[in-house]
């Protein structure tokens, strides 16, 4: 596996992490009534599609490299 | 035989692993990783699994700091794309650029390892005292078993034994506790007797099995962190002028360290949910 490889499959480890962590903002939020967790929520889902993006970017300008 | 033996696929793939040897190298390094850390993560899972009630907190975010924590993931995550960025440029010939990227990705590196610094050391400023029975705290709605917070300036300064590290209990300690859970609110500073402390503790490793696991698996993925920047330094420093004797050996060398590098940015992104938010 080469680097671009594992570095797909990290960009889409960490959009699953992103999204967990939104979801863990969002219910902090309800439970303790934080904003800080809001904003932590609100920011992981962001971050989520900004890696989404990132990720499309990355395979249309390494799209001459090898998987292996 | 020549002094300077040469070694078989150092870049051209061997033909039964289908890739050159260092990269087979650090993959099987990879996967030796994968089981120290597995193991670490086993034993995080038994000991929380097996801890009693009001032993191990609710959540990490109860003591750790989930906000720096965000901030160091978000840190590495950049440091990740840097770096896969300066093997695509080298390998795209544009040396100049790759070595750009490679700074960067140690800079972030090592603003990773400040944050981090600063996390530990309020740790160590940060105390628990442990009482023998109950005591209601002010804003608190159950009666606390221990108390956490910073000693006022007025409460005496606690000695450590030198041998095992823990506490004396003085006579008497002035504590201000930790504004409860969902509030910013300081309670007014609490006065406790010697007779009603059982244990004092920072939060270091000794508080708890919690605390303790949670500096062993940083710690541990620090140290990595600090192997992954001696290596980038090597190549900030040597990079040029060993991309002018032999590029693609140079390019294959930052494909080997981008792999580790991508290893360890992954386990925290492993770390920092386990630890931090469940």
């Amino acid at each position: 596996m080469s680097l671009k490889a594992f570095h797909v499959f990290f960009v889409a480890v960490c959009m699953v992490f992103a999204m967990g962590m939104g979801f863990w903002g969002i219910r902090d939020f309800r439970e303790s009534g934080m904003n800080q967790s809001l904003y932590l929520g609100v920011g992981a889902f962001a971050a989520c599609v900004v890696l989404g993006v990132y990720g499309v970017w990355f395979l249309k300008k390494l799209r001459h490299f090898s998987y292996v | 035989m020549s002094a300077a033996a040469i070694i078989p696929h150092d870049m051209e793939p061997h033909p039964v692993t289908g890739m050159y040897n260092g990269k087979f190298g650090i993959w099987l390094f990879l996967a030796s990783e994968i089981m120290l850390f597995g193991a670490l993560f086993s034993t995080y899972v038994l000991l929380r699994m097996g801890a009693e009630d009001g032993m191990w907190p609710k959540h990490g975010a109860e003591i750790l700091n989930v906000p720096l924590a965000t901030f160091n993931t978000v840190v590495l995550i950049t440091s990740s794309v840097t770096m896969v960025l300066s093997w695509a440029a080298l390998k795209m010939g544009d040396v100049a650029k790759g070595q750009r990227f490679l700074g960067i990705t140690f800079l972030l590196a090592g603003t990773f390892l400040v944050v981090k610094y600063f996390e530990y050391k309020e740790k160590f400023h940060h105390f628990e005292v442990f009482l023998n029975e109950p005591m209601a705290v002010e804003g608190y709605q159950e009666p606390l078993k221990g108390i956490r917070g910073h000693f006022t300036a007025d409460s005496p300064k606690l000695e450590a034994d030198a041998k095992t590290g823990a506490y004396a209990i003085p006579e008497y300690v002035i504590i201000e506790p930790d504004a409860p859970h969902g509030t910013h609110e300081h309670p007014k500073p609490v006065r406790i007797e010697s007779a009603q402390v059982k244990r004092i503790s920072n939060f270091g490793p000794r508080h708890s099995n919690f605390l303790a696991t949670y500096f062993t698996l940083t710690g541990l993925h620090g140290l990595h962190i600090v192997g992954g920047m001696v290596v980038i330094l090597y190549f900030l420093l040597t990079g040029s002028t060993f991309a002018k004797k032999n590029h693609e050996k140079y390019v294959n060398r930052i494909e080997c360290t981008g792999l580790y590098w991508h290893f360890v940015d992954l386990v925290w992104i492993f770390l920092f949910p386990v630890l931090y938010l469940l």
